[in-house]
């Protein structure tokens, strides 16, 4: 097995694998950043660097990398193309090509998010990059803007790509209502990056024109608007959150299903109602957002409602997941805890999000530690964990063999313990002290400073245990034991061939019964 | 004192807002009272408190689901599987008609609450003192009515309505004083505002940025103080003495004039 091959591989099994590689790498990259971030907040005043912009740096590379170099890539990137074509019985996507070509953009694209610790002008526009400010500072804000288009383009032919398949490569007999839930959700991912990722093209191309070509379409002494670009921006990245949610939220489906041995609670609920109403409402809720940047007071309430109202999709999801375990079978694997507790984290981190979508107290808890708290809370935690469940979950697929049961468990619950210690304080302190985020430091909250110490030492502990599981996957694929083709004893179909897959998935392609559902448990 | 407002919102201004306005009135006793000024900072801390408590009983309810579901039906042999129950189609549609009415019925009181403390937020009292603001990079630039200027230094009188009408000379940056719970963008273009009651005379109060501005934005700090209304009264005829002769009153963080002393980009 040549690295060439690997290079030019079109095996949908193989293009997957890359992706989990360098999303993986784009993990480590930021999860350093976060540590450095954590140990300069750790005491007032200067601790690891004396330059508050080398701060910046690693605030916009932590921020940048983690979305578009690791969550959306691992998810819409690894998970997708690792596991649809098994899912709906096909021998690989509609366009192996194109595919490839995807991950090759995204290589390029992380390639790009690091040069940012090269070049001697590195960006420092945080990843949301908002003008007036990045187009006027001395940092490389072309550099932001050529990675978000490189990634957000590799992701548009993906989801072109997954549409397709999924749409015409089902197996026979394989109907809409027999889709696993993670092909569902990631279905609906696909939909909104392919509606909303020109919107932030468009508009972090627009501040280069700005910066470099000397247009003015953030420039208001030349009739230019400030808030056009929060407005473009946000009207993406809401929904780049669903795009994240949904497919690590269709990891956590397929692996409370496999390990409660049962069937999905209210499948089309979940479907229609749950995936199909973040999809119809992710559009109309961006102004959160932006509740304290000066938009009209109407257009502040008005979304006030539309984001409240996410609350029933979510909650339709919630409901099918927890339902799931109700007279199941349930066993305790290290997938199984990771997804667990992404419902718990997840629970948490939703729940927090209510006080953010009510205008009036958004005035007070907007930009600060709070907010941070939630969002990693609901996003950025709940979506990690979902990640290291599924990777440990396909785990005997992918590779043949078996992680280490021990060391899994202990790298979950020492995450699962850092990652409470790190965000239930953010929240706390947010609240608090009003504490702001994206402080370099943080003299006029000097009550602040035992709680930042507190939040500093749980992201050790949480880094490593994220280090053991890193740790246990390569231990586990180079020697682990022979884990045979079904280890879960999953009904779904990606267990169905051998492990791991041949290229081609299936020496004949298989057919499914009429009485067959990836989630037909119970009927011995 | 009268709940009068002439920073009209855009909301007032067009017919299918003024049916939102009412409705937001009719859920809110208070927003019709007329005599009192609605603290905003206080409503805030009241409906905080009002959605934690929503919000808790809701995670515990799910929470404690969850744990008894994974104690109850924890596999007993390895060769057990889930009997989960086969819904019918009413079961099914019941299932997503009853808990949806359960959040929406959750998500409008907690809207309704919400709205009327929004308009506590943005309808300023007559009665008030007016600052203008000047944002920079890296200060916090006060013009009195009378012409008094301060830098990171906001003098106001106990007892009556501040209201800041802010604009920005560079980029984005967002004025927030966390113990009066408001804060407000501002920003090139546009003017924008926020408003705020001091109670006791001889307190200070954190004002910080809390929109990401550059190298020195964590400390583009300053404060308000607290006077009783005579003592500011006196300070204000003070500084306008002062300033005829060519002293302003506040001071630049001394990190900020270092960077700029040093040539450093700002």
């Amino acid at each position: 097995m040549s690295i060439k091959e690997w290079i030019f591989t079109t095996d949908h099994k193989r293009v997957g694998i890359l992706y989990l590689i360098g999303s993986i790498a784009a993990f480590a990259v930021a999860g350093i950043m976060a540590l450095l971030m954590r140990a300069e907040l750790s005491g007032i005043g200067p601790t690891v660097t004396s330059n508050p912009t080398t701060y910046n740096v690693w605030l916009y590379a932590h921020g940048a990398v983690m979305i578009l170099g690791f969550q959306i890539p691992a998810l819409t990137g690894f998970f997708a193309n690792y596991c649809i074509p098994l899912m709906i019985g096909a021998k690989d996507v509609a366009f192996p090509r194109v595919n490839a070509l995807s991950v090759w953009l995204f290589y390029i694209g992380i390639i790009l998010a690091l040069l940012t610790f090269v070049v001697p002008d590195p960006p420092d526009v945080l990843w949301t990059g908002y003008p007036p400010y990045s187009t006027i500072t001395t940092g490389n804000t072309a550099l932001y803007t050529f990675t978000v288009l490189i990634l957000g383009f590799a992701s548009i032919i993906g989801g072109v790509n997954f549409l397709t398949t999924v749409a015409y490569m089902r197996a026979p007999g394989l109907t809409w209502n027999k889709l696993n839930m993670f092909v569902w959700c990631t279905l609906g991912a696909f939909v909104m990056q392919l509606i909303f990722v020109p919107v932030l093209g468009t508009a972090v191309t627009l501040i280069s024109l700005d910066k470099y070509l000397g247009t003015h379409f953030f420039d208001p002494a030349n009739g230019g608007d400030v808030l056009t670009y929060q407005n473009l921006f946000w009207f993406y990245s809401h929904p780049a959150v669903y795009v994240i949610l949904l497919p690590f939220i269709g990891v956590v489906f397929e692996i409370v299903s496999t390990f409660a041995r049962n069937r999905i609670f209210n499948y089309k609920a979940a479907v229609y109602g749950g995936i199909g109403g973040i999809v119809l409402l992710a559009g109309e809720v961006w102004v959160h957002h932006l509740y304290v940047s000066g938009m009209a007071d109407w257009m502040r309430i008005g979304q006030m409602v539309s984001t409240l109202m996410i609350s029933v999709p979510v909650g339709l999801l919630v409901i099918s997941l927890v339902g799931t375990l109700y007279k199941g079978s349930i066993s305790f694997q290290t997938p199984m805890l990771y997804a667990l507790g992404v419902i718990f984290l997840f629970l948490i981190g939703g729940l927090t999000g209510i006080p953010l979508a009510v205008t009036s107290l958004t005035v007070n808890l907007s930009e600060t530690y709070y907010v941070v708290g939630h969002f990693h809370y609901v996003m950025a935690v709940a979506g990690t964990f979902a990640i290291f469940g599924g990777v440990y979950y396909w785990f005997p697929k992918m590779t043949g063999r078996m992680y280490n049961e021990f060391w899994g468990k202990v790298g979950f619950w020492l995450t699962f313990v850092g990652v409470n210690l790190v965000f239930w304080t953010m929240m706390d302190v947010g609240v608090r002290e009003g504490l702001p985020r994206r402080y370099y430091d943080y003299a006029q909250f000097p009550q602040a400073a035992e709680e930042q110490h507190l939040m500093s030492v749980g992201a050790v502990i949480l880094a490593v245990g994220f280090v053991i599981a890193v740790i246990n996957w390569i231990v586990g694929a180079v020697k682990g034991e022979k884990a045979g083709d079904n280890p879960w004893g999953s009904k779904s179909l990606e267990w169905t061939t051998v492990s791991p897959p041949p290229h081609g998935n299936w020496p004949s392609p298989p057919v499914v019964a009429p009485d067959w559902s990836p989630y037909a448990y119970g009927r011995r | 004192m009268h709940r009068q407002s002439d920073t009209r919102t855009p909301c007032r201004a067009s017919g299918l807002a003024r049916i939102c306005g009412a409705a937001a009135l009719l859920t809110s006793p208070l927003a019709s009272a007329g005599e009192t000024i609605r603290d905003p900072a206080q409503g805030w801390d009241e409906l905080w408190r009002a959605v934690l408590l929503d919000i808790t009983i809701i995670g515990v309810l799910f929470a404690l689901v969850t744990a008894w579901f994974l104690v109850r039906y924890r596999r007993r042999s390895s060769d057990e599987e889930g009997r989960g129950p086969v819904l019918s189609s009413a079961a099914a549609v019941g299932w997503v008609v009853v808990p949806m009415f359960v959040f929406l019925a959750d998500d409008l009181y907690i809207a309704a609450n919400g709205w009327s403390l929004w308009n506590a937020y943005r309808e300023v009292p007559a009665d008030r003192l007016e600052v203008q603001l000047e944002a920079g990079m890296y200060s916090w630039d006060y013009t009195y009515p009378n012409g008094v200027k301060t830098q990171n230094l906001l003098v106001v009188p106990a007892g009556k309505a501040v209201m800041l009408r802010m604009t920005s000379r560079d980029v984005v940056h967002s004025h927030f004083i966390p113990d009066f719970r408001v804060k407000e963008d501002s920003m090139p273009g546009r003017v924008t505002y926020l408003w705020f009651l001091p109670r006791e005379a001889g307190r200070e109060h954190v004002v910080t940025c809390t929109e990401y501005c550059g190298v020195m934005h964590s400390y583009m700090a300053g404060k308000v103080v607290v006077k009783s209304p005579a003592e500011f009264e006196a300070w204000l005829q003070e500084q306008e003495r002062l300033q005829q002769v060519g002293t302003h009153a506040g001071e630049q963080d001394p990190r900020v004039a270092q960077q700029a002393a040093a040539g450093q980009p700002l």
